[in-house]
């Protein structure tokens, strides 16, 4: 639960599959937090370099680096520091605006990128506790919008219950199509990464299906594949008044996080999830229902998955959504879960960081007119190094967690003495 | 869905001791096929098509052919009807045979596919025309990359690395085919220099999978993510504003002479681009490579049990690492398909989760370069058939089709096709 279980990845024990993957799983959810800002750093430097090499005025100077080369330092500093100032006041905090309630405007941007980030993320962090990898959370976030959708603008309810009916319908959508993955998985065995990669196209073209058929999802008396707009009263209020982009989802978002906070650290069936994400044998042979617990866990992540297709539609895009709702929101998940070590509230947290790339990135892009893909590299990186506790210390000579320091004090002392004899 | 019998009764204490034998029905099959009979029943008799007698044609040669085959027209609502009810009464058979404890060969559930394939283009193309050599080339060329991905993945993982990163080889060599092909002015180029992007990604793969022992599952997932957002962010940024870099020579069909005037077979075997004859040559290569070689026994031998291969002398993560790397050439090589074999430039994401079917067909496909390559070549007739229906005027909405290939792998995986068994030590990194 804490810090102090990284242990080095050596020992027989480790090379079985599901040790392995158990080790791994420690290894993101134990490591240090300082690898984590090592690897948000270094990862925000690769993104430095990228941007530099492809700026016109870097590249323009660099044909003159020999005659001038203050010039090209100049130019690289530009184009890092604009594109980087640009995502920090898309983000957190702008401070051109004129006064405070403009300017504290990007954090809400990024609170509300987030709310969809930090559900979705909860639900693939959940997974990942239960030792189940879910990939699918292009599928049920679109099953759960698809879902949420057609009870928002297709029944008429009176205001608050057909808000709560539309976000039930929505979770229950993401719980069946995750639900089939753990069904699957525990009744025959198929791999759920395979299964979940599979069912995302499979609820793709079903849901294109339904966009293009009349009667189904499409909008009356319109030819475009495209949803009508969701009845107001089952959208998601505005959180600080219509100046701001920020919605109830993120209350809903907050609510989950205690929520499986609470599943995983307090309950019954929590103790369940973790003791199979441990060791499945172990947890059979104490008498758990493995199974079942596959099937409730990815269920459940399903439903927290669908959350975040809810939000979409009742809270970011209520005019109407078409099949790219989802966004590549179940795809930054994974990230987002590795990031937040698959904690509840790492994952907020992550999501939270997530959203401001992202809120930040748009802004970038239309001010420095850098592509706002630099942010899924630097988001990859990210993950990328946080996976890889190993190569971070070699970056940065930091000693290893689990070895003791002796080795290191006999070495300086050894040292020391060295000196002495040559002096 | 199997059911264990067994035949363990209380034995008296005089009777002679019987060894309690356990035997394993397994009714996958004929549920299997009982169920697509049915399906078939439904469409081809209640929902029958031509009832006043239209005709399905299907067109067995090209124009353009030196040997042409007569046009084959069949009754459509008659063929329907035959069809089913042979299907049922294969399915029966195949019931029967499980009863019996006997097994169900191979050649009925292929004669029962083809036959139901039959029935459903007949169905299908009611009172139209389907050109059977169209629907076979686009067959071949559609899966050629996701042929060249499933033999990555396929030496990779018999290797024992886990391979979700084919997506992001299909990416890298589609983008750095088109780029160095352009600037270049030489498509061999960007052939080569997909097969270096390939390499390159793979390397990251081994390494992080090898070395620093993390999840080869995450690393694959990132990767994606990773050569996605690169490829994207390049494309923006340096391909999109310039009007050179992004516009290379798309390799022309070449007919093989004789060869191609083969009626079927010719057009759609030997009426390629060069990529779909390195196809070929890449599964035969890749085949005898791993099941006719020494190197190939010691990449199985260490995707099985790393400790005996380790045991006789084999360095296991050299091993690993270069069946990896090489497995990342042969993705990469099937990246240029999309730009050099293909649409003729790069655009952003354009492999479009390609890898992810082709990870599919590694696992239909029993971690086996042939059938792996047969997964694809299904994979690629599904998605054809939904193109050549598209255009006579399918009777089964076009997203159903492009699902089909998708739903047939989740029941692959989920076991009625077939078991799938990945390598013992896929996955799994070897410490010593």
């Amino acid at each position: 639960m804490s810090d102090k279980t990284n242990t080095p990845p050596v020992g027989p024990a480790s090379k079985d599959g599901s040790e392995r993957w158990n080790q791994t799983l420690r290894d993101i959810t134990g490591g240090s937090a300082m690898i984590s800002i090592l690897a948000v750093f270094v990862a925000l430097v690769v993104g430095a370099i990228l941007i530099a090499f492809t700026n016109e005025g870097v590249q323009e100077t660099a044909g003159y680096f020999f005659s001038r080369p203050t010039d090209l330092l100049q130019a690289v500093w530009d184009a890092v520091a604009g594109a980087y100032s640009a995502l920090f006041q898309g983000a957190i905090y702008n401070f051109r605006a004129d006064n405070f309630l403009t300017a504290i405007r990007p954090l809400t941007e990024t609170l509300t990128f987030a709310t969809p980030l930090i559900a979705a993320g909860l639900g693939v962090g959940l997974a990942f506790r239960v030792g189940m990898f879910n990939i699918g959370g292009r599928g049920q976030m679109l099953i759960a919008a698809g879902a949420a959708g057609w009870v928002a603008f297709a029944v008429e309810l009176p205001a608050g219950i057909h808000l709560i009916v539309a976000i039930l319908a929505g979770l229950l959508g993401g719980a069946i199509w995750g639900g089939i993955v753990g069904l699957l998985k525990a009744r025959t065995g198929a791999h759920e990464v395979i299964v979940t990669i599979m069912l995302n196209f499979v609820a793709l073209y079903l849901i294109q299906f339904l966009l293009r058929t009349p009667g189904a999802l499409q909008a009356p008396g319109s030819n475009n594949p495209k949803t009508p707009a969701m009845l107001p009263t089952a959208v998601f209020p505005d959180l600080f008044g219509p100046r701001y982009n920020l919605h109830a989802g993120f209350l809903t978002v907050i609510a989950a996080t205690i929520f499986v906070w609470w599943l995983l650290d307090r309950s019954n069936l929590g103790f369940q999830f973790r003791a199979v994400g441990q060791n499945p044998n172990a947890a059979r042979v104490a008498g758990i229902n493995v199974k079942n617990v596959y099937m409730y866990a990815m269920a459940i992540s399903g439903a927290l998955v669908g959350l975040a297709g809810v939000n979409q539609v009742l809270g970011t895009l209520t005019s109407g959504f078409s099949s790219g709702i989802d966004a590549g929101i179940g795809f930054d998940a994974i990230t987002v879960a590795l990031l937040g070590r698959s904690r509840p509230w790492g994952i907020f947290a992550a999501g939270i960081l997530f959203g401001a790339f992202k809120a930040g990135g748009f802004a970038m892009q239309a001010a420095e007119g850098v592509p706002i893909d630099i942010v899924v590299v630097v988001q990859a990186l990210i993950v990328l190094f946080i996976a890889a506790p190993p190569l971070v210390r070699a970056m940065f000579h930091l000693p290893t967690p689990g070895t003791t320091r002796k080795p290191r004090i006999h070495s300086v002392k050894v040292r020391t003495s060295n000196e002495v004899v040559a002096k | 869905m199997s059911t264990l019998t067994e035949s363990a009764a209380p034995v008296p204490a005089s009777a002679p001791i019987v060894k309690p034998t356990a035997q394993i029905r397994s009714w996958k099959i004929p549920i299997t096929f009982g169920g697509i009979a049915v399906l078939s029943l439904l469409l081809f008799v209640v929902l029958g098509r031509g009832q006043r007698g239209d005709l399905s044609t299907f067109r067995l040669s090209e124009a353009r052919d030196l040997i042409q085959l007569p046009e084959v027209a069949l009754p459509t609502f008659a063929t329907g009807v035959f069809v089913a009810i042979v299907l049922v009464l294969m399915a029966a058979a195949s019931a029967t045979l499980v009863y019996r404890h006997r097994k169900v060969p191979i050649v009925l559930t292929i004669l029962f596919a083809l036959l139901f394939l039959i029935g459903f283009l007949a169905w299908a193309a009611s009172g139209s025309t389907i050109p059977v050599p169209g629907l076979l080339i686009g067959t071949v060329t559609l899966s050629a990359p996701l042929i060249f991905g499933a033999l990555g993945g396929v030496l990779s993982e018999r290797a024992g690395v886990v391979n979700v990163a084919i997506e992001a080889q299909l990416l890298a060599g589609a983008f750095s085919s088109a780029v160095v092909a352009s600037a270049t002015g030489n498509p061999y180029l960007g052939l080569l220099a997909a097969m270096v992007a390939g390499a390159l990604v793979s390397m990251v793969l081994a390494a992080f999978a090898l070395k620093y022992l993390v999840d080869q599952v995450i690393v694959g997932v990132v990767l994606n993510v990773l050569v996605i957002g690169l490829t994207s962010f390049l494309y923006s940024q340096v391909l999109a504003p310039s009007a050179t870099l992004n516009s290379p020579d798309v390799f022309s069909r070449l007919n093989i002479p004789l060869l191609s005037e083969i009626p079927i077979i010719g057009p759609v075997l030997f009426r390629q681009t060069i990529i779909v004859y390195a196809m070929y040559v890449a599964v035969a290569v890749v085949y005898f490579g791993l099941f006719r070689t020494k190197w190939g026994l010691r990449v199985r031998a260490v995707g099985e049990h790393p400790q005996a291969a380790d045991t006789v002398g084999i360095n296991v993560n050299r091993t690993r690492f270069v069946a990896v790397t090489l497995g990342g050439v042969i993705s990469g090589f099937g990246g240029a398909y999309f730009t050099l074999g293909a649409v003729g430039a790069f655009n952003k994401e354009m492999t479009n989760g390609m890898g992810f079917i082709a990870l599919a067909a590694v696992i239909f496909g029993q971690w086996h370069p042939i059938k792996a390559t047969l997964a694809a070549l299904l994979f690629g007739f599904a998605t054809n058939l939904q193109n050549v229906l598209g255009i006579i005027g399918s009777p089964v909405p076009s997203e159903f089709m492009l699902m089909l290939p998708y739903v047939v792998t989740i029941f692959a995986v989920a076991g009625f096709v077939g078991r799938s068994r990945a390598p013992a030590a896929d996955g799994k990194p070897y410490i010593k």
